[in-house]
């Protein structure tokens, strides 16, 4: 099979408006600080920026489509293959790698060695528990949802736990078949 | 190295955020506390000579027996707001970097500072931080420690 085109994000990346990546990194930095300052708990934190990624992945997914003209995944390698190449490059600037398919191919692991969004942070002993970039796990599952696919997604390697990496596990829960939205006597 | 070194940052509202004794001399138990004293007791000769230069590196504005206090004063500390600007005119705006010193390097401790200076900025960039609140980084630490072995 003809392998999908693109492969790669940095043609779309060249030619989308971009911020200042310390704009960017501390635009982000605030919104944590400030969730951390209204919600206190470090678990609450953690749902909202899951749900505020969510929100921001069901409207990225379209802007996704427009403008990267990737023809349709064949298959959930596919699909994670192009998160982590096209999509993260697109819309953050770097590229991540899939790794540890497990053998039904309904579970990968997305491998981040840069993320711009941590730049400057170290996380205080006051907020031990928390998943500092858990929107992006937030837009990854909220885009994948727009378009028929279940996941869970969640964070097994944290570097600003100490770990090498950011590693991200997505996991297919099911595919959802897509439906003709009239009924026949409406 | 210097056989004393006594290094603390104090914010602008004149609390001391960080404190490290990077000296090689055995310590004695009393050192610490004096050694403290001594700076503090130096802040209002700072503040008199920070409103009379534009340099940021002040170098043994005081001393105590053998040793010499040495102060890196940053920027101004803006606060964005008119009415708080004008209560904190009649303090400090700075933050201050003290050193308090036996040896007589002024290149290296003046590194020293511009180093640790850059440490700092990484630092108050760190959204979780709180500026003007304790610096309990350990990474932050061990780098200073090592700066210390560098240039003093």
């Amino acid at each position: 099979m003809a392998p999908v085109a693109p492969r790669s994000g940095d043609a779309i990346f060249a030619n989308v408006e971009r911020v200042n990546a310390e704009l960017f990194t501390l635009t982000y930095g605030a919104i944590v600080r400030q969730l951390l300052t209204d919600l206190e708990e470090v678990e609450e934190v953690n749902k909202q920026l899951d749900q505020m990624g969510y929100n921001i992945g069901i409207r990225l997914i379209d802007e996704f489509l427009a403008k990267s003209n990737v023809a349709r995944c064949v298959d959930f390698k596919d699909t994670a293959e192009v998160i982590a190449k096209v999509g993260f490059k697109m819309f953050l600037g770097v590229t991540a790698s899939v790794s540890n398919w497990d053998a039904d191919g309904t579970c990968c692991s997305i491998v981040l060695e840069d993320n711009p969004l941590v730049d400057f942070v170290e996380l205080p002993d006051t907020c031990q528990g928390l998943y500092y970039c858990n929107v992006l796990s937030g837009v990854i599952r909220g885009a994948l949802e727009m378009v028929s696919m279940k996941t869970e997604v969640t964070w097994v390697r944290d570097m600003l736990r100490g770990d090498d990496a950011f590693e991200l596990q997505v996991k297919l829960l099911k595919q959802v078949p897509e439906e003709y939205p009239y009924k026949d006597d409406e | 190295m210097a056989t004393t070194a006594c290094f603390i940052i104090v914010s602008r509202n004149d609390i001391p955020i960080y404190e490290a004794e990077v000296g090689s001399a055995a310590k004695r138990e009393d050192a610490a506390q004096l050694h403290q004293f001594i700076l503090h007791a130096a802040l209002d000769i700072v503040q008199d000579i920070a409103w009379t230069t534009s340099a940021m590196f002040l170098k043994a504005i005081d001393r105590f027996n053998d040793l010499v206090v040495s102060v890196y004063v940053t920027a101004v500390f803006c606060r964005y707001i008119s009415y708080n600007l004008i209560f904190s005119l009649t303090t400090s705006l700075h933050t201050r970097l003290m050193l308090l010193h036996d040896s007589r390097n002024d290149d290296g401790i003046k590194s020293f500072f511009q180093e640790v200076h850059e440490l700092y900025i990484k630092v108050l960039l760190n959204p979780l931080y709180l500026p003007g609140s304790r610096i309990a980084s350990s990474h932050f630490d061990t780098k200073v420690r090592a700066l210390a072995r560098k240039y003093l």
